[in-house]
């Protein structure tokens, strides 16, 4: 425990200790600190850079596909997730579609990443990226509490990710992430993105699916939204985006971020809500969100 | 970005006993877009003879006509109905004659023979190779996925509707797996007294 401890201190007085202690070591290297042994105090873990000249310009070879679409590191690309900010907290909907190439390779991703009771991280790009990093900021927001006795600031927490995903640019990191969560200052919505980009805003959207999606949400949303009503705009934005795009669909998974925390409201099958739509819940329509269901002919 | 992926698009025909099925996709796309969820890609060519195209959707159409213009040329010199061996082979050279600016279609025939009741079923490559297969055969971006179904679900002699249930779930399955295929299905079930055509309830994503 003390080696845990002391592997988070600022001073490298502590650290020497730690380098002698083999059996902190040891643990480091069977992966029992969940994989996150090669942190270092206060500043992010170290990785194994390729050992050539141009790192950067070496990754950027092997990890773009633009270029080639052989490249070794394959990036997923299809995605729908979108984000809102209104009067009862925050909006999270995404699907759950994964492909690589035109290949389907999974319908049950989890592109909600859990931070915290009061933080929500979305997927799109790189997964791995996605899921490490925002892990990573949890484990830093966590820290944050612990020191300052208070819980860390939305804003604080996307800069933190911002800044991190920045000092790493060049080197083929791909997330494009909405970071939300409701602190001091009531509910709070962060754009971050593996260029470095981060914008504050109420309104997101990110993906292959994202202009199908934004198509929707800007038609129906409103400020006054009440909760109900402001689930059926994720839910109905982001089957849009998987009735139209390739990339995405499969199922949609619903949050509301409040200021109790964060709530998961629900999973649904885009093809059932095509068909006879989220079934009696308020704010949903009675029939299902396709065209023929909508507009019958019969 | 490759041209045979550009609309999207499945086809897949199976040899039961004394019937034949074949059945397509329904979407349309623009490469990630789905722009319509009806475009049908299997089309009659005799009472007992159908033809599915799978590939860029502009080719499909103009194939249909040319097919359909060749296939009347055809009855009125003849002054009989094409069996379906003849037209595989009519697929074959129409496409040959364009080895060197090809069309971007890959057919899949299946009929009946007259008088025997002989299932066939064939498919060619874009430039008209053709592929007389016993027990089913397949087109389109979900090629690998469907071979994959179709090979372990697909047995020898099976009666019209148990070739539909077969079929229906090869394509299904196989689409739901395809990024470029799916939104809709339709079968046809080719057998001596009528055709079968049944619309599925597809995934629509």
């Amino acid at each position: 425990m003390n080696a845990i401890a002391s592997r988070f201190r600022a001073s490298p007085y502590h650290e020497q200790g730690v380098e002698q202690d083999q059996n902190a070591q040891d643990s480091v290297l069977w992966g029992s600190q969940g994989g996150f042994g090669n942190l270092r105090a206060g500043a992010p873990p170290e990785f194994v850079v390729p050992n050539v000249p141009s790192p950067t310009a070496f990754l950027q070879l092997h990890t773009d596909d633009h270029a080639d679409p052989n490249c070794r590191i394959k990036i997923a690309h299809g995605t729908t997730t979108l984000a809102f900010r209104f009067r009862g907290g925050i909006i999270v909907a995404v699907d759950s579609r994964a492909t690589a190439g035109s290949y389907i390779a999974s319908g049950t991703v989890k592109k909600v990443i859990e931070i915290n009771k009061f933080l929500l991280g979305t997927m799109a790009g790189g997964a791995a990226d996605c899921q490490y990093w925002e892990t990573y900021l949890g484990i830093q927001c966590r820290l944050h509490e612990l020191r300052n006795r208070e819980r860390i600031s939305v804003a604080a927490a996307s800069k933190y990710l911002s800044n991190l995903v920045y000092s790493y640019k060049g080197m083929g990191l791909s997330m494009g992430t909405m970071i939300c969560g409701w602190d001091k200052t009531g509910p709070a919505l962060f754009y971050v993105d593996s260029d470095g980009t981060r914008l504050k805003g109420d309104v997101f959207s990110v993906g292959s699916g994202s202009t199908f999606a934004y198509g929707v949400l800007d038609q129906g949303y409103h400020w006054e939204l009440s909760d109900e009503d402001a689930q059926e705009l994720g839910r109905r934005s982001i089957y849009a985006a998987g009735h139209r795009d390739a990339f995405s669909g499969n199922t949609i998974n619903l949050y509301h971020v409040r200021e109790t925390g964060w709530e998961f409201i629900g999973n649904y099958d885009v093809t059932k809500m095509h068909y006879d739509g989220p079934g009696n819940i308020p704010g949903a329509p009675v029939g299902g969100y396709g065209y023929d269901a909508r507009v019958s002919t019969v | 970005m490759s041209i045979m992926e550009y609309n999207g698009g499945s086809v897949v025909a199976m040899a039961g006993k004394d019937c034949v099925a074949i059945a397509s996709d329904l979407r349309l796309g623009n490469q990630a877009l789905t722009i319509a969820t009806n475009f049908e890609k299997v089309f009659p060519v005799t009472e007992r003879i159908m033809l599915g195209m799978a590939g860029l959707a502009t080719d499909v159409l103009t194939l249909r006509d040319r097919f359909r213009f060749r296939v009347n040329m055809y009855t009125i010199k003849e002054e009989r109905e094409i069996e379906p061996e003849t037209f595989a082979h009519l697929v074959s050279s129409t496409l040959y004659e364009r080895r060197f600016g090809p069309y971007f279609i890959e057919p899949v025939i299946a009929g009946l023979g007259k008088g025997t009741n002989k299932p066939f079923i064939a498919s060619t490559d874009v430039i008209g190779c053709i592929n007389f297969a016993k027990d089913f055969v397949v087109a389109g971006t979900a090629t690998d996925k469907l071979f994959g179904v179709a090979e372990s679900l697909w047995e020898p002699d099976l009666e019209p509707e148990d070739l539909f249930e077969t079929i229906s779930q090869t394509l299904m399955n196989a689409v739901d797996r395809d990024a470029f295929s799916g939104w809709g299905a339709v079968v046809h079930i080719i057998t001596p007294e009528k055709v079968i055509t049944r619309h599925l309830k597809a995934r629509m994503d």
